[in-house]
């Protein structure tokens, strides 16, 4: 009885302690792809095409999904923020409570998440997909690096495009706050923008919101890279990557956003 | 799609991301009212500036012809001496009041600035002679209170 016990415990701490040393294994080899990228960047920004059509992908075929999120997430945002504020009489501050929500956490984190489902889980696929049929290996046969030829340029197109995508958002999310807030509620539209613009500082919400726009560029890109790079070459294990992509991704960008937060808001 | 279309797109993408970026600066941010042209230094001594802040805005009539550059503490006299920067086309003269003042009942704080009559005008790097110190609240409840106190004695 005892003994059954003991047993059971030691199989059961076996098999977290192999997970564990798992996941350090796919930590080190994620940070080993992330070096080998940013070594061979050189070489595929020399070719700056790839790298275009890269920024094409993720880039601009995500601008339609990211411009109507980012607009209605501005008119959400004015409809609810208008009712609380003109309970206290401060309903021309609501240009002041969408633009700083907007620049400093929603613009990047919402953009980034959109990001991870668009373009992460089409990078994991492609690239999964590259290697269960093999092409990965046939470029290697070839003396092709497929480390520069496939995989550089997509985290340089996803780097890229996600600050851009970001800006984008907020701006247009700002437009949507005021189309809702100016034409349709009828706060006065001076004071939405003057508020607004004695309230938002450029180095401490606009920059911070950019930088932090553009780590999670490089945190989805690349676990949306090292999913794909590392998925089984099986139907099944392209499917589990893409899965892995999007949770991780948005799981990253979460904490990294609340880290990056604690120390900027200081 | 071929390869000028592709290059088309992307330079379009491109150059609406960097807009929005310039936009976010100019209309949503204030990179472009912190710049206020050229400027000349004025300096002031404040008592108690309370919540005064580097950045906030100098208004006169209601209108904004400065910022606050930098606030310090003046061991020799134990005032805040808060350097303002104003801007060149707006001249004040030498004996102008300046006066910390709270936008509406808890918004945020700025230097009002009520020119006198004085025939000089202000220089670069002078010093405002005549201040009045922020409001505080705590000091004025408590005033308030004692005169009140003393009313009902009588």
């Amino acid at each position: 009885m005892f003994k059954g016990v003991v047993s059971k415990l030691a199989s059961v701490l076996q098999n977290f302690g192999h997970r564990l040393i798992e996941q350090f294994w796919r930590l080190g080899s994620a940070s080993r792809l992330f070096g080998y990228t940013l070594a061979s960047s050189g070489e595929s920004l020399r070719r700056p095409f790839l790298v275009i059509r890269e920024i094409y992908f993720t880039g601009v075929l995500s601008l339609i999904i990211i411009l109507v999120s980012a607009f209605f997430v501005g008119m959400v945002l004015a409809l609810q923020g208008y009712n609380t504020l003109q309970k206290y009489g401060s309903s021309e501050a609501i240009g002041v409570l969408v633009a700083l929500s907007l620049v400093r956490e929603l613009g990047p984190v919402v953009t980034a998440l959109l990001f991870a489902g668009r373009a992460g889980t089409a990078i994991t696929a492609e690239i999964g997909l590259m290697k269960a049929t093999e092409q990965l290996s046939a470029m290697e046969m070839m003396a092709v690096s497929p480390i520069a030829r496939v995989v550089a340029p997509r985290f340089w197109g996803g780097v890229i495009s996600m600050p851009l995508l970001a800006s984008l958002f907020s701006m247009v999310g700002i437009l949507g706050g005021y189309l809702v807030a100016v034409p349709l509620i009828g706060v006065d539209g001076g004071a939405f923008w003057s508020q607004m613009q004695a309230s938002v500082d450029f180095r401490e919400d606009v920059m911070n919101g950019f930088i932090k726009s553009c780590v999670f560029g490089v945190a989805c890109t690349m676990i949306a890279l090292f999913e794909g790079y590392d998925a089984p070459p099986t139907a099944e294990g392209v499917s589990r990557a893409t899965t892995r992509t999007v949770v991780n991704s948005s799981l990253a960008v979460l904490g990294l956003d609340f880290v990056m937060t604690s120390f900027m808001i200081s | 799609m071929d390869r000028t279309k592709i290059d088309l797109w992307v330079g379009i993408f491109a150059a609406i991301g960097v807009a929005a970026l310039l936009g976010l600066a100019m209309k949503v941010g204030n990179l472009t009212t912190s710049n206020i042209g050229e400027t000349y230094t004025v300096t002031a001594g404040f008592q108690n500036i309370g919540g005064l802040k580097p950045r906030s805005p100098v208004k006169s009539a209601g209108v904004v012809v400065g910022r606050i550059d930098a606030i310090q503490f003046d061991s020799a006299t134990y005032e805040a001496k808060v350097t303002l920067k104003l801007d060149k086309r707006y001249l004040f003269p030498k004996d102008t009041f300046a006066n910390i003042y709270t936008a509406g009942l808890l918004g945020e704080q700025y230097i009002g600035l009520e020119p006198g009559g004085d025939e000089e005008y202000l220089q670069d790097n002078d010093k405002i002679m005549q201040t009045q110190d922020a409001v505080v609240l705590e000091k004025m409840i408590s005033q308030f209170l004692y005169s009140k106190a003393t009313e009902t004695k009588e």
